[in-house]
């Protein structure tokens, strides 16, 4: 049995209009009054055949003020945020950002949240990444770089570049091993950059997206006050969520950087990165967008180009490319209610995505978010006939193609 | 029902632990302290007898880093009453006994029916708190509890044993419980709440009694285990593979 929570109690109908007055503070959120009932963005919605109340059906029950309903049932937590609804809504209703994160965040601040969530939000609290891995080791991933990656607090100069490295980047595994390829790009190019090791927080995107704003503010803020102490010109993100973060969201914390996804970074120095491509790579590759990098920031080309430089890349399209690209499941909270959503589902979001390599013959499913690598690797194993399929991040792939020239 | 918390926080094992120079202790220098496991299942058994029976949920703790943020917290989930004991850190020299008896001092004043304290802690180096503290206070223990509801000015007790077996008794009020485990998980509470919480929510701080350490041990040395080197790394083909782990689980078998 849930207990009661301990929140001000509201009657049914000033809870609706709490709630609806608060999806006007979001940017163009006024828009939700045009709402035309036309059911595109459940449709498109990956998961919206099993919401008991998708978007447009979340904003009919809102209409009636019966929006109690809504927060009565957990299916919600379906949602990963992925920008579809908001990307197709005729009335550009801003339905990711503004109705899901807050809908999500009226369920939170009650305390009612899947419990795999609940970790990862408290070890995003208490430790600075939703991994619950120790702060102290957030830059281990760098350890055997040569030259070594610099650390501000070590250095104590100023940079030009801050790469906000990221928890799946600093963390995982696989998003390690992309780290360390894109610290010998950067190497090779000889980027003066500096990273925050220890010093550096949990973008807090994704815990934004799962309706904690304020653990989103509290990141943020500690991430500021590292940024406070150090000079440098631009930030550089390995993580599409950061780039969003930090580009859409912190300046309204008054926390202002220039801010570039390293995609964006690398084919802006494509006139010296492509001669350094040397070694070939005979390979279809599928790309990816990321939707933190896609349909919420527009970046299509700058991974396509960095991808197109590779010698003996051919670049192949899946089914869902650019802006009707499929979600990996990771978006929104997804990376932290896999149990819940298989639960619901059974189905996983990745395993479309690998399929949808397979069936254009792809060699390569090249990636450019540290979410995606573990769960599509996962998702090869199960998917018949992607054995063969690889997972690489884009900064791994140039690194394949430099290793020649040592 | 009013029911006191007494919270204990204990280093955390997600940070590699380190021996101090003199061998004796945990070096200080990177430890960071959360509250103990358990006691967020005290706490969260507690709010639920609190809201379905009404009374009032005290939560106390001694000073020290990261106390505030335990206060807070515990405010932003319910919690009626925050008393911090000041002028002692329970990083220093502060064992179960000596907690006890400052934690005794503060319930007698309180005279609540009921005090939930985590049952165990993985620092307890001088028993549980618990007991330790039932004593001081004259009141009955039970630990290894998993479930609390109170009948006629009794308690009636769910207590879990090794192997599965599950016990149901009655205890006189005002009892001490070990908690092991709340009725429901304990419960997210929102950031934006606790930080609502360090704005509106008083902390009581009391001077705690000057610091008893009697009937606790002497540490003589402290040092990390030492690993035996038993894992082996197969390697080979499938079928290679499988052989030998066949051949191996037959050795330790017979062992
Ligand atoms: S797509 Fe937009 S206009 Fe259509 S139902 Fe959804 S929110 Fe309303
Ligand atoms: S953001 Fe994506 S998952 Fe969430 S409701 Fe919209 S389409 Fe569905």
């Amino acid at each position: 049995m849930m207990a009661a929570p301990a929140m001000e109690a509201a009657d049914a109908a000033g809870f609706t209009d709490s709630f609806s007055l608060s999806l006007e503070e979001v940017e163009e959120g006024r828009r939700i009054r045009a709402c035309l009932q036309c059911a595109a963005c459940s449709g498109i919605c990956p998961f919206g055949y099993l919401m008991d109340f998708p978007p447009h059906k979340m904003i009919s029950a809102m209409r009636a003020g019966m929006f109690e309903k809504v927060m009565g049932v957990d299916s919600l937590w379906l949602c990963v945020s992925c920008y579809a609804c908001a990307q197709i809504c005729p009335a550009q209703i801003p339905l990711t950002n503004g109705l899901m994160t807050r809908a999500k965040e009226e369920m939170l601040l009650t305390g009612s949240i899947p419990a795999e969530l609940q970790e990862a939000l408290e070890n995003s609290q208490r430790y600075g990444n939703a991994l619950g891995e120790p702060p102290r080791r957030r830059a281990d991933w760098a350890m055997d770089i040569e030259p070594a990656v610099p650390i501000l607090s070590k250095i104590k100069r100023p940079v030009e570049v801050l790469w906000f490295v990221g928890d799946y980047a600093s963390y995982h595994p696989r998003g390690r091993q992309a780290s360390q390829a894109l610290a010998r790009v950067l190497n090779r190019l000889d980027v003066d950059y500096g990273i925050l090791g220890p010093e550096e927080n949990s973008d807090g995107d994704s815990q934004r997206l799962a309706g904690e704003t304020g653990l989103f503010e509290m990141l943020a803020e500690k991430n500021a006050r590292a940024f406070g102490k150090y000079e440098f010109e631009e930030i550089l993100t390995t993580d599409p969520h950061a780039f969003n973060a930090l580009k859409n969201e912190y300046p309204a914390l008054g926390i202002s950087y220039p801010v570039a996804h390293y995609s964006q970074f690398l084919a802006g120095r494509l006139d010296r990165l492509q001669p350094l491509l040397t070694r070939e790579i005979p390979a279809r590759v599928a790309f990816h967008d990321p939707c933190y990098l896609g349909r919420a920031n527009g970046i299509y080309e700058d991974p396509r180009r960095l991808l197109t430089a590779v010698p003996g890349v051919e670049l192949v399209e899946m089914l869902h490319t650019r802006e009707t690209s499929i979600c990996c499941g990771g978006g929104g909270g997804g990376m932290w209610l896999d149990g819940f959503r298989w639960e619901k589902a059974h189905f996983r979001l990745s395993e479309i995505r690998v399929q949808e390599a397979i069936d254009v013959r792809a060699d390569i499913l090249a990636v450019t978010c540290p979410y995606e690598m573990p769960r599509f690797e996962d998702a090869t194993k199960t998917v018949t006939g992607a054995k063969h399929l690889v997972v690489k991040d884009i900064a791994e792939l140039l690194v394949d193609s430099l290793i020649e020239q040592g | 029902m009013n029911i006191v918390v007494p919270v204990k926080l204990v280093p955390d094992l997600v940070e590699e632990l380190e021996i101090d120079d003199g061998g004796t202790a945990l070096d200080t220098t990177w430890l960071r302290f959360i509250l103990n496991e358990v006691d967020e299942h005290a706490l969260e058994q507690a709010l639920l007898l609190k809201e379905s029976l009404s009374g009032t949920v005290s939560v106390i703790s001694l000073d020290g880093e990261g106390v505030d943020d335990v206060l807070f917290a515990s405010s932003a989930k319910g919690v009626d009453r925050l008393i911090k004991l000041t002028g002692v850190d329970y990083g220093v020299n502060v064992n179960n006994h000596a907690m006890a008896r400052f934690y005794a001092t503060t319930v007698r004043i309180l005279e609540p029916d009921l005090v939930l304290v985590g049952v165990q802690a993985h620092n307890d180096l001088d028993g549980s708190l618990g007991p330790l503290l039932a004593e001081y206070v004259g009141m009955p223990y039970v630990g290894y509890v998993s479930g609390i509801a109170p009948i006629n000015g009794r308690c009636r007790v769910r207590k879990e044993y090794p192997g599965g077996l599950i016990a149901e008794m009655d205890v006189e009020m005002p009892a001490v419980l070990g908690v092991q485990a709340a009725e429901s998980p304990p419960r997210y509470v929102a950031i934006s709440r606790i930080r609502q919480a360090m704005k509106t929510a008083a902390v009581d701080e009391q001077a705690a009694p000057d610091l008893d350490t009697t009937g606790g041990p002497m540490v003589d040395s402290m040092f990390k285990p030492e690993t035996a080197e038993r894992a082996t790394m197969i390697t080979g083909d499938e079928d290679e593979v499988a052989g030998r782990i066949v051949d191996l689980l037959r050795e330790l078998g017979k062992a």
